[in-house]
């Protein structure tokens, strides 16, 4: 064996000898190879992480707030509201495939995309430099459709306990459409009227969706809660959540996955994606502390489900703000987020009376309004350098850039989604009203939305 | 035969199970029951609903016996569940009727 490998040797040198003479490269051809490996390494990098990120962002919706709002229904209820936002998963990604990414991301109208991308036509391997320049376009397509998922999913514990399943599967549809998709083209699609970086008229800082995620689904989960009215014995009979260790769970994993919704709407395993994930983790730890010791001053005992719901609002409050403010800053947000939304949940819910069965308003409406304004406060071009002007010169982001201006392009943003939040629902609240009803009937509600409408029961002692 | 039935304090269950094997009686049925007598609730708050929880998990012990070891049997609950503060329960005592093993049919105090 080792004979005939040195007796082999010779003639291998030889042939390398002469391969290397026949196909001498020039050094352009050598530079332009390194050139594309370059590329290729950085777009391998780059779609590793953002892959990641959409898989994650996936995970805050189901297991994620399936069982973040599960543990915090009654036990007839379990499954009826795991499944609101299970099924969202499926449905979403129907629509999203067929019109729903290119109504939000085709250039269209400043406040609608066209019909380009229909049926993903055209959306494939090749990056879309506008939206990420180096991950094919495909990954910013299903990326960004588990942002589309988690949205109407939030709304769900607006009206938990006592929708009909298909009053909601229309009206998230129709949702998706009204508010949705025109939302997310104004705040990111290209030539959006908000997009401060691809051409907006309202240049609005939103990095990973306060405005279109969370002001969008808080506010339409109060009108509906005020439009479908209270839940059968709403504050008479005790409706305590019926496993606060499964909403433990459900907000742990929102936790993990929004580093995936934050850090990843860098669409890079850049830097920016670093200062993102760290902005994210310290506004949400902040904000637990903060509502915890705001209860435990006011009611005398620091609650889990008030720490947890802390940690959620501050992720929501940093949402906007993640890819554009330092560390310190986040905290603060956070900070304020935790005692805010504890305030709002508490005080101003109690004393306006509304059913808002889950918190989706004073959660997600409340903290992210609160988070886009904080954004146009304390964004700075030495954490995000993307807004330059015509000369290529970086731009000053928010207040402490010395542009207070931004504060009030973020009220703008803010009252255009409350606006279009408000208006949009109600319309879709009375079409389904009209076309299906809304609720469910009270014997139905009675016994619960497992048995009522699935024909199943969470738990199963006697099996 | 009587039957004796103890509402008791759920961390007192494996005290009196361990009492009662002690002197010989191995037979009983657990369940987990919810109630009050003069014992207050407490007070729970979840995001700011306050709620007066008056119903208290207790343990409910079941288990017949013959008339002659019911004294004995009686002390050793009651003993063995108290702590001597209000919520520790109570014991209610029933005639029974008859007793069968559904196995084989036994009857009265054979069945037990």
């Amino acid at each position: 064996m080792l004979r005939r490998l040195v007796l082999l040797l010779p003639l291998v040198c030889l042939g390398t000898l002469a391969l290397a003479q026949s196909a001498a490269p020039s050094m352009d051809t050598r530079v332009a190879n390194l050139e594309a490996a370059v590329k290729s390494a950085q777009s391998a990098g780059d779609n590793a992480w953002m892959l990641t990120s959409a898989a994650l962002v996936l995970m805050m919706t189901g297991p994620g707030l399936a069982l973040f709002y599960g543990g915090l229904v009654r036990r007839k209820n379990v499954l009826g509201t795991m499944m609101q936002s299970f099924i969202l998963m499926a449905v979403i990604t129907v629509v999203w495939a067929i019109v729903g990414y290119s109504l939000a991301f085709g250039e269209g109208s400043p406040v609608l995309g066209d019909l380009r991308y229909l049926f993903l036509n055209g959306v494939g391997a090749a990056p879309n430099a506008d939206y990420g320049a180096t991950v094919p376009h495909q990954t910013y397509m299903i990326y960004q459709l588990m942002f589309a998922i988690i949205t109407p999913a939030l709304i769900s514990g607006a009206f938990a306990e006592r929708m009909k399943f298909s009053a909601m599967l229309l009206f998230t549809v129709l949702w998706a459409f009204l508010v949705y998709f025109p939302l997310a083209h104004m705040v990111w699609g290209k030539g959006g009227l908000l997009n401060a970086f691809l051409g907006g008229k309202i240049p609005c800082f939103d990095f990973a969706g306060g405005t279109v995620v969370h002001i969008s689904s808080g506010v339409s989960a109060l009108v509906c809660a005020l439009y479908m009215g209270k839940r059968k014995g709403f504050g008479v009979e005790p409706m305590k959540p019926h496993s606060v260790v499964l909403s433990v769970i459900g907000a742990c994993l929102l936790w993990v996955g929004w580093f995936g919704f934050n850090a990843g709407s860098a669409v890079a395993a850049s830097a920016l994606a670093t200062s993102a994930f760290v902005a994210t983790h310290f506004a949400t730890a902040a904000a637990a502390l903060g509502w915890m010791f705001a209860e435990w001053m006011h009611n005398g005992k620091p609650s889990v489900l008030g720490a947890i719901s802390g940690a959620v609002a501050g992720l929501v409050a940093i949402t906007p703000a993640s890819g554009f403010v330092k560390p310190f800053p986040a905290l603060l947000i956070g900070l304020l987020a935790g005692v805010f939304c504890f305030f709002m949940v508490t005080a101003v819910k109690g004393k306006f009376g509304y059913d808002d069965s889950l918190d989706a308003f004073g959660v997600h409406g409340a903290g992210g309004t609160l988070g886009a304004l904080m954004t146009g406060v304390f964004a700075t071009s030495a954490v995000n350098d993307g807004l330059k002007d015509a000369s290529g010169k970086v731009l000053g982001l928010g207040l402490v850039d010395g542009n207070p201006g931004q504060v009030l392009n973020q009220a703008i943003g803010v009252l255009i989604s409350w606006g279009m939040a408000i208006v949009g629902t109600l319309i879709i609240l009375k079409i389904c009203d009209v076309v299906v009803g809304l609720r469910v009937t009270p014997d139905q509600e009675l016994e619960g939305l497992d048995i009522s409408l699935h024909g199943e029961e969470g738990y199963n002692f006697e099996s | 035969m009587k039957k004796i039935e103890a509402i008791i304090q759920p961390h007192k269950l494996e005290d009196v199970k361990e009492a009662l094997k002690a002197i010989g009686v191995d037979g009983m049925t657990i369940t987990e029951v919810r109630g009050h007598g003069r014992q207050k609730g407490h007070k729970e708050i979840y995001r700011g609903m306050e709620y007066q929880v008056d119903l208290l998990p207790k343990m409910k012990v079941e288990l017949v016996t013959t008339d002659a070891r019911l004294d004995e049997v009686i002390k050793t609950v009651v003993e063995s569940a108290r702590t001597g503060k209000i919520g520790d329960g109570k014991v209610f005592i029933y005639d029974v009727a008859e007793a069968i093993r559904i196995r084989n049919d036994d009857r009265g105090e054979a069945a037990l």
